[in-house]
């Protein structure tokens, strides 16, 4: 059903000063035209039948009464909205890590997860970073830009990184030495075709712009005399 | 810190110094830090840097967390002056022998 238009309501008594009408209650009684509408229906005002009162359940006294009275936190229905992604950072922006395990890496931005981080390939080939999260504050956006029209980055979102949960060990006295070395981080074959199926039509874009791939491949570094302040990235 | 990366060394960190705690003439607050970053000389430079993460690194013998190395975080707060000097706050403060030696300044949380 259609919710109902609903015109704003508009007073027809103008505020002279606030909180003192123009109109007095029976100027007012008038304009509305209730005695118009009182004439209509013989009288008196319309009303609707009372709707019967639904039977109450019949309620026991509880059982126990607690001897504090406690307060109840307040509902909150706040919603916090996505990070505002830097004007300068647009899908297809070379962007350069500042920390975490691939600082100074030069990397290609794809797009903004629904969690407020930025989704970036290496591409992998290129300089080893894998598809991966980073923070939007630990990155500087560049003004060199690639097109990545050719990449289907739908299926990436932030469930693709969660953590692998971790299967309950059950101890046993014998096993407890030899069970510890399970797998390790063995990376499923699925993210590696995942990291080609991207980075393909990206190295191929790539190629085309002269001295693009040894730019990613490159590490950016402060040098003597830099001063980030004044640099134009 | 990866073992495996031994060649590259890059520099994502601006060089600063530790000039000593916020004073007067003879009263000094050291919960508030004077640095002086390099190459920044003026107080309207020093509007890129505020909010900057840094670092203040030294060694101890006692090997804590696999590492002889340890690690004072702080934020640039404001600047200090007219000449590019600012103001730091440290999750500690910073210890005294501090004064003279070297601070990282981070170029994160980045606004570029």
């Amino acid at each position: 059903m259609a919710p109902k238009q609903r015109t704003p309501k508009v007073t027809r008594n103008p505020d002279l000063i606030r909180g003192i009408g123009k109109y007095s209650r029976s100027k007012m009684y008038h304009k509305r035209g209730l005695w118009a509408i009182k004439a209509k229906n013989g009288g008196v005002f319309p009303c609707h039948e009372k709707k019967p009162a639904a039977d109450a359940p019949a309620v026991k006294p509880p059982k126990f009464y607690p001897a504090d009275d406690v307060k109840k936190p307040l509902v909150n229905k706040r919603k916090p909205k996505p990070t505002k992604l830097r004007a300068s950072i647009t899908p297809g922006t070379v962007l350069i890590i500042l920390a975490g395990r691939f600082k100074g890496k030069r990397v290609v931005f794809l797009k903004q997860l629904s969690s407020g981080l930025l989704l970036v390939t290496g591409p992998f080939k290129i300089n080893g970073v894998p598809l991966r999260r980073v923070n939007q504050s630990y990155v500087i956006g560049t003004s060199t830009k690639i097109d990545i029209s050719g990449v289907n980055v739908d299926k990436f979102d932030d469930k693709y990184f969660a953590k692998e949960v971790q299967k309950k060990k059950t101890k046993g006295e014998g096993e407890f030495f030899e069970a510890e070395k399970e797998d390790k981080n063995v990376l499923p074959q699925e993210k590696k075709e995942d990291q080609k199926a991207v980075d393909t039509p990206l190295v191929n874009c790539i190629d085309k712009i002269a001295d693009l791939k040894t730019y990613l491949a490159a590490r950016f570094s402060l040098k003597q005399g830099m001063k980030p302040h004044e640099l134009v990235f | 810190m990866v073992k495996g990366r031994q060649g590259e060394r890059i520099r994502l960190y601006v060089r600063g110094t530790v000039l000593g705690y916020k004073r007067s003439k003879s009263n000094q607050y050291p919960n508030t830090s004077l640095i002086q970053i390099e190459g920044v000389n003026t107080k309207e430079e020093v509007a890129w840097y505020a909010g900057k993460r840094l670092a203040y690194i030294y060694k101890a013998k006692v090997k804590t967390n696999g590492s002889h190395y340890r690690c004072i975080w702080g934020k640039v707060s404001r600047p200090h002056g007219n000449s590019g000097v600012v103001r730091a706050k440290f999750t500690s403060n910073l210890p005294p022998k501090s004064m003279g030696a070297r601070v990282r300044v981070f170029i994160y949380p980045s606004n570029i």
